[in-house]
């Protein structure tokens, strides 16, 4: 099989899986459904890795490669083909979303296990995979929507999968509008490129792109800045950020796949894979610099005080993202995708240990009511450390190596990215300080009620109520199953963490500063076209900003040392010596009551004007109840004449012919 | 003879005609009415025919007849049915079909 063949292999294949648990659901016994899934993007992420191979065979200039299926849009002067692109960034992609997909189908398979909706769950989250690999296979701006607007849609149902939970189903909305936002702003974006180029697939839009646009063209930026508006909503970056801590009204595994380890990545994906438009366009890639260096501060701040476990690291995915966008931006897009890949690794990992706490605590989320589950918990404690020390930077692990290198590049600018830069480095000691922070409040300090249970052998089960507002549920479909699974107890779980915790500490590897550049050189086919591909920041420096971050991480971590374990309290009297920066945090920047005062009140009384006047006053009473009113006296006019006396209708009809009689006689003289 | 008097002669007859319809209440003479009205019909047919020297006005008046014929038949045979269910022999009472 040629490349592209395994290509349509690894696109496929969940798709096969997502229409098998759709329409088998009511056939299909027990976990069988999990299992289907979980071969399905198995078997991707096989086909991926043969794909690797194949791509691996090839010559270096000859690893871009288009396959078209058949003409999926055609019409004057426009023609999209049902056509993937396989090159080292798509594969890179579709590793990472296929393998980490695949241990998070594994992971579910145990913890969503007596869920009601335990089937639903896994077509969505195949539907999700088909998507996502749609979307990064996808060879033209077509495919690309399609499959960007797949995403929002598994996005949106596996958020409000618990859909007799009114908080989800409004955090499944929010998620969705935003994220609308988001893909009108990519269609547009595209328009403005077809426009000016008058094609839709990558190669030619890129080839055109210096011929038709000068560098900061007026029309290039304003597409640039419309793909970035997409890219911004899906990514969850400022301004368009607010669903993604919603979002954690998911099931914990979807937080793991959708929300932290690949479709948040997209928009990065996006910008990497529209390179060479915003480096004719450096004023847009500036916007998105800044715009990432802002997100992965005010993300981190949020994530100091935030309190709910999934929120937490909610914030800290906005804010690795915020290094990725910063990174890709500055047209490091080696160290940007390497980021990504580390990110998706630890990330999913430390949300699959929160899956796993949160389900000890019988759906309890609040740290405040965590703590002590290092002896009950050993191997979720040790392997959401793991993944806590790569979100830290802790030196070697994964994390340290990406997010360095993005900042050497940053500093490597030079000017007023050095600026950017600085911002990095301080959000990432905020990183380090709440990674831990999380670490030390669930797992150290005093055991709680549900710890001690744990420790004599004991899961509680806890009566179902929202952790969100605290109402009563039942465990019928639509609601969280009532039993819980934790990672000691299910072989799957550990199976899905472990490899992860290995990738965690491992995956930085493959790029060490002057002793490895593996990925780098593996994704230079699909970025041999950028300006900025051979400057470096020179090794010395690149050790330097390592040693810099190994500092900061390791200082941050004392820090929550300092504070949780060593001085408890501190923080406490801390938030109230600075309530007001506390409440400015602990409110997330007030974003959503901006949004709320500048959009979302506007058009709630938008949507009662037209209600009350234009629908009722208008449509229904003048033009619907005008044309009733107008039939009805018609109508009863008609009805007064059927009298039913045979006389009166003779009369009637003598009088008519009458007028027909002398009408024409008049004509006619 | 000039056209005219038969035309006024017709004209005569289907005012009768009509005057009976209208004022009448027993059908049976609302039918011979009716009748009155074809027939006078039939006879402007007739003297127009004569007037122009063709005979598509004759065979007009004969297809009228037979639509005469037809419907008397019919209306006999609804008189005779309400006749024979014991109805009032009254066109005014015969007004169910009111809207």
């Amino acid at each position: 099989m040629s490349v592209t063949d395994w290509g349509w292999a690894v696109l496929l294949l969940p798709l096969a899986g997502t229409l098998i648990i759709t329409f088998g659901w009511r056939v299909l016994p027990g976990r069988l459904p999990g299992f289907i899934g979980s071969a399905a993007i198995g078997l991707s992420f096989a086909s991926a890795v043969a794909m690797l191979l194949a791509l691996l065979d090839r010559p270096e200039e000859s690893r871009s490669l288009v396959d078209s299926a058949y003409t999926y849009a055609s019409t004057a002067g426009f023609e999209a083909d049902m056509a993937i692109l396989v090159d080292p960034l798509s594969v890179l992609m579709c590793l990472v979303v296929s393998g980490v997909s695949f241990l998070i189908h594994v992971y579910s398979v145990a913890y969503m296990e007596s869920d009601r909706g335990y089937t639903r769950f896994f077509a969505y989250l195949n539907f999700f995979v088909f998507s996502m690999l749609l979307l990064v296979l996808a060879a033209n701006f077509v495919l690309l929507i399609v499959g960007w607007a797949f995403v929002g849609a598994a996005s949106y149902l596996l958020i409000s999968y618990w859909y007799r939970r009114e908080s989800a189903t409004a955090a499944g909305i929010k998620a969705f509008v935003i994220n609308v936002v988001g893909d009108v702003g990519l269609v547009i974006g595209a328009f403005l490129l077809f426009d000016a180029t008058a094609a839709l697939d990558f190669a030619t839009v890129f080839e055109r792109t210096p011929e038709v646009f000068a560098t900061n063209d007026g029309q290039l930026v304003a597409a640039c800045l419309l793909l970035l508006v997409g890219a911004f909503a899906k990514s969850a970056q400022i301004p368009l950020h607010t669903w993604l801590p919603d979002a954690m009204e998911a099931p914990t595994p979807v937080s793991a796949l959708i929300h932290a380890a690949t479709m948040v990545t997209a928009g990065v994906y996006l910008i990497a894979r529209m390179h060479p438009l915003f480096e004719q366009a450096p004023a847009a890639a500036d916007v998105s610099a800044i715009i990432g260096a802002t997100t992965l501060f005010v993300a981190a701040t949020i994530a100091l005080v935030v309190t709910d476990l999934k929120r937490v690291i909610a914030y800290s995915t906005m804010s690795q993202i915020g290094y990725m966008v910063l990174g890709v931006s500055v047209f490091a897009y080696g160290a940007g995708m390497f980021h990504l890949m580390t990110h998706a690794f630890f990330k999913a990992l430390l949300f699959m240990g929160a899956g796993s706490v949160i389900a000890a605590m019988g759906n309890e989320q609040s740290l405040d009511r965590m703590g002590g589950f290092r002896k009950a918990m050993p191997f979720t404690y040790a392997t959401f450390t793991i993944g806590a020390l790569a979100l830290a930077g802790f030196p070697l692990m994964s994390g340290f190596f990406s997010k360095d290198e993005i900042l050497a590049y940053t500093f490597n600018r030079g000017g007023l990215y050095v600026i950017l830069g600085v911002v990095g480095y301080a959000a990432a000691a905020m990183t380090a300080f709440y990674a831990f922070r999380m670490v030390f409040r669930v797992f150290h300090g005093e055991p709680v009620p549900e710890a001690r249970e744990l420790e004599g052998g004991h899961l509680v089960h806890a009566d179902p109520v929202n952790p969100a507002t605290g109402e009563p549920e039942d465990t019928d479909v639509g609601f969280p199953g009532s039993e819980h699974h934790i990672a000691e107890r299910e072989a799957g779980m550990k199976a899905a963490m472990g490899p992860l915790a290995l990738l965690a500490i491992v995956a930085g590897f493959v790029q060490i500063p002057g002793v490895t550049d593996v990925l780098e050189h593996f994704l230079e086919p699909t970025f041999a076209d950028s300006h900025y591909v051979h400057e470096h920041p020179s090794d010395s420096a690149e050790w330097l900003g390592l040693a810099v971050g190994a500092l900061i991480s390791i200082a941050g971590i004392a820090g929550a040392w300092f504070v949780y374990i060593r001085q408890p309290g501190t923080t406490g009297r801390l938030a109230e010596r600075f309530a007001g920066v506390h409440d400015f945090l602990a409110s997330k920047w007030y974003f959503d009551e901006l949004y709320d005062r500048t959009v979302v009140q506007p058009f709630a009384a938008t949507g009662r004007f037209g209600r009350t006047v234009i629908e009722s006053a208008f449509v229904q009473g003048v033009i619907v109840g005008g044309t009733v009113g107008i039939v009805r006296a018609g109508s009863s006019f008609a009805r007064s004449i059927q009298t039913g006396e045979l006389r009166a209708y003779a009369a009637l009809l003598l009088i008519g012919v009458s007028g027909l009689v002398l009408y024409f006689l008049i004509v006619a003289s | 003879m000039d056209v005219a008097w038969f035309v006024v002669l017709s004209a005569f007859i289907f005012c009768i005609g009509a005057a009976g319809v209208m004022t009448r209440r027993s059908p049976l003479v609302v039918l011979l009415c009716l009748e009155l009205m074809l027939n006078a019909g039939n006879l402007a047919l007739i003297a127009f025919s004569r007037m122009v020297g063709n005979h598509e006005g004759q065979v007009f008046a004969l297809i009228v007849m037979v639509v005469a014929a037809c419907e008397v038949v019919i209306g006999l045979g609804i008189i005779v049915a309400m006749y024979r269910r014991r109805l009032p022999i009254d066109v005014d009472r015969m007004s169910e079909l009111r809207g």
